[in-house]
């Protein structure tokens, strides 16, 4: 009975081993076949991206752009909007790169038809997407450039950095939560949003509209609409500003933010932000002309 | 009784209310200014051949369309032209527009102003073709597609029907019944040169079996015109769809994504065969159409013959004026139609009806949630899942909608309409198809 009993275990014992050591001689040699060399440099650049995820470089997420930034050994090109030239700084430092200056970026809003300043003529009553409302008409205050108001960017937006006003109906953009991920920007069925560079001391001067329409029928529809007069653009010195389409844009490259323009534009469609304010005359309300 | 024929998958019966049916067509005065939008079609906008300045007569051509799919525009009204300019159309947008100050009422020669029937006609198919694009015919039943492409069969194709849609399923709206009842003879003929030109033997007109007075008049009609038969059919919304009323009539089914050619049908409107009609055998071009103005508060409902580019504020006046509580005012069909931001807007080809709504009539339901009845996917006549492709698109999950064919949903309401949630799904799917139409244009 006994020998019976060892002799069936030792049989097991031998046999499994046997396996064993075969399975594991074919899973080595599958593993030497199939190896992928990755380069332990990806995970540690990984590691100091924030982590968000949220594709403003123009990649599908962290791990893809520092795939990109080992696989290109290099970092001009890349830009993490949210991280900005801090975590840019970090990576290079820690590859041994030289680290390239990144600008950093900020959503504007370019429409400033408040409520009360484009005021409605109809009242929409349907689903509250802009990208619904973008297909049946030109908008509440019939502007078909200017801002719907339903807030499918304020959805879009991962980082908290915008809310919607319920007084002007209008979304603001909070400066300080802003990382420039451009989530708003493609969500913008209009196009209003856009990607300014931040500036000195966080100041900024845009034109704070985009109706190409000509001046008469803006004004029509919107006290603070650009009606392309051009004033802005012979205003100044440095030829940051064109005028097309009856619209005119400041390039911000250019720009010196030397506050000139502002004071000209007859329909206050010149935004100025975080400057201090103007000695002289006190700060003019909004459209008054 | 015998069972009248219908489609077969899905459908509503939304209450009818067609107010202005015992309404005779009255013909409205040219009015003072005509905007006339360079796009009342699909396809390309025309582009204007005439200029600031110019006098125009009636009739005469003031816009060409030069793509394949574009249509000739013709002023509607004489007098002289102050301006092309945007004017707020049907859209919602402004748009390119001649502007007409108008000044008599003087018509281009050639035009035969008659009443009379000419019924003989000795043009060839191909002739016929080219008159209808000449003259600017395009569907009016909406859809507003250039007439002339629907007549030119591609090549390795054969029409074996023409369907003629007299269904006008749209609650409200009477503007078709009115063609019928009082064109008659006019839409015979006009069937007759639609069938020369596509050459096929056999034409059908669906009517809706709750226009019983049409159905009489075009069925006695028919028996003068061989190939022409009229065909009653059971009240159900959206019949007037093309590809439900195929499926109605000769029972064949449109595959997905194509058209009703692909299985030898070519479907035109009354109101198309009447313009047909006007353009071949009268030389007159598509310049005034049939548009009900109706709504429960309107002091006289009614259906008026206007120019193209007369302002619907000018029908509803006509129409005994606007009612003070009018919360909407809709271009189309209550179902289908769109509601419009502006009066001032230009009557265009496609506008069928104007209709007034009140406060209490034009609200929509508080949103709540699904309660999974399944009632959407009961009527969708596409046989589509309504409430998954509304859940999908809000969610922006592109490939999984287009997997589940929204690009097969024509939009035409019944899941909306049905709905006891009152889920603005119809809304939802509309925003999915535009994005995944571009996204499929962007895959190219």
């Amino acid at each position: 009975m006994n020998e019976l009993l060892n002799e069936i275990t030792l049989f097991s014992v031998v046999s499994l081993g046997a396996i064993g050591g075969v399975a594991a001689i074919v899973l080595f040699l599958v593993a030497q076949k199939f190896k992928v060399i990755e380069d332990p440099r990806i995970d540690q650049v990984e590691e100091l991206l924030p982590g968000a995820n949220c594709g403003g470089c123009g990649l599908a997420g962290c791990r893809a752009l520092a795939e990109a930034i080992v696989k290109a050994e290099k970092l001009e090109g890349f830009n993490c909007p949210p991280g900005g030239s801090d975590v840019m700084q970090d990576i290079a430092k820690a590859m041994g790169w030289e680290a390239g200056e990144s600008t950093p970026m900020i959503a504007v809003l370019r429409c400033s038809g408040s409520r009360e300043l484009a005021p409605p003529k109809v009242r929409y009553n349907s689903l509250m997407t802009c990208a619904f409302a973008h297909t049946l008409y030109a908008g509440e205050g019939g502007c078909p450039h200017g801002c719907l108001g339903c807030g499918d960017c304020v959805t879009a937006c991962t980082f908290d950095a915008m809310y919607m006003d319920q007084q002007t109906g209008l979304p603001v953009i909070l400066d300080d939560k802003c990382v420039a991920c451009e989530a708003c920007v493609k969500e913008c069925p209009r196009n209003i949003i856009e990607m300014r560079k931040k500036g000195k001391k966080d100041r900024r001067i845009f034109v704070s509209c985009i109706n190409k329409e000509k001046g008469g029928v803006a004004r029509k529809n919107c006290k603070v609409a650009c009606i392309g007069c051009g004033k802005c653009v012979k205003e100044c010195k440095f030829d940051a500003i064109t005028l097309q389409d009856n619209l005119a844009y400041i390039d911000y490259d250019k720009c010196t933010l030397c506050r000139k323009c502002p004071p000209v534009c007859p329909t206050n469609a010149i935004h100025e932000l975080n400057f201090p304010v103007r000695k002289k005359k006190a700060e003019e309300a909004p459209a008054t002309t | 009784m015998q069972q009248l024929k219908t489609f077969v998958m899905g459908g509503v019966h939304p209450p009818e209310n067609k107010l202005a049916e015992k309404g005779a067509i009255q013909r409205l005065d040219p009015p003072k200014m005509a905007a006339i939008p360079l796009s009342q079609h699909l396809g390309v906008p025309a582009v204007p051949v005439v200029k600031r300045g110019d006098q125009v007569l009636c009739g005469q051509l003031i816009a060409k369309g030069e793509a394949f799919i574009s249509a000739n525009i013709h002023a509607s009204v004489s007098g002289k032209v102050t301006k092309i300019d945007t004017v707020t159309d049907t859209s919602g947008y402004r748009r390119k527009s001649i502007i007409i100050q108008v000044e008599g009422d003087e018509w281009l020669e050639g035009i035969d102003r008659d009443q009379g029937l000419v019924r003989e006609c000795s043009l060839d198919a191909r002739e016929i073709t080219k008159k209808i694009q000449e003259m600017g015919v395009v569907g009016m039943g909406g859809a507003t597609f250039p007439s002339h492409v629907k007549m030119m069969v591609p090549k390795g194709k054969a029409a074996e029907y023409l369907i003629i849609n007299g269904v006008e399923c749209e609650p409200c709206l009477t503007a078709d019944h009115r063609v019928m009842l009082e064109k008659g003879e006019e839409l015979m003929v006009g069937i007759g040169l639609q069938m020369k030109a596509l050459g096929v033997e056999k034409a059908i007109i669906g009517v809706e079996n709750n226009k019983p007075d049409a159905l009489a008049h075009l069925a006695k009609l028919a028996a003068d015109y061989p190939g022409i038969s009229v065909q009653a059919l059971q009240v159900k919304y959206p019949q007037g769809a093309e590809k439900q009323l195929i499926k109605a009539l000769v029972n064949r089914e449109v595959p997905s994504g194509k058209l009703p050619i692909e299985v030898g049908c070519v479907v035109h409107n009354v109101g198309t065969a009447v313009a047909v009609y006007e353009a071949v055998q009268k030389n007159k071009p598509l310049i005034e159409r049939v548009v009900t103005v109706s709504g429960s508060s309107v002091k006289n409902p009614a259906n008026f013959m206007v120019r193209i580019g007369t302002p619907v504020s000018q029908l509803i006046e006509a129409a005994g004026g606007l009612p003070e509580d009018t919360a909407k005012v809709v271009n189309g069909g209550p179902m289908m139609g769109k509601a419009l931001n502006d009066l001032e807007v230009p009557v265009s080809k496609g506008t069928s009806g104007i209709l007034v709504f009140t406060g209490a009539e034009s609200i929509r339901p508080p949103e709540q949630n699904c309660i999974r009845c399944a009632r959407c996917l009961t009527i969708c006549p596409m046989g589509l899942e309504p409430y998954l492709l509304a859940a999908l698109a809000d969610k922006k999950r592109l490939e999984e909608c287009e997997d589940e064919r929204i690009m097969d949903c024509m939009e035409c309401g019944s899941c909306l309409y049905i709905c006891p949630s009152g889920k603005p799904l119809l809304d939802h799917i509309r925003v999915g198809k535009n994005r995944v139409g571009k996204m499929i244009r962007e895959r190219g």
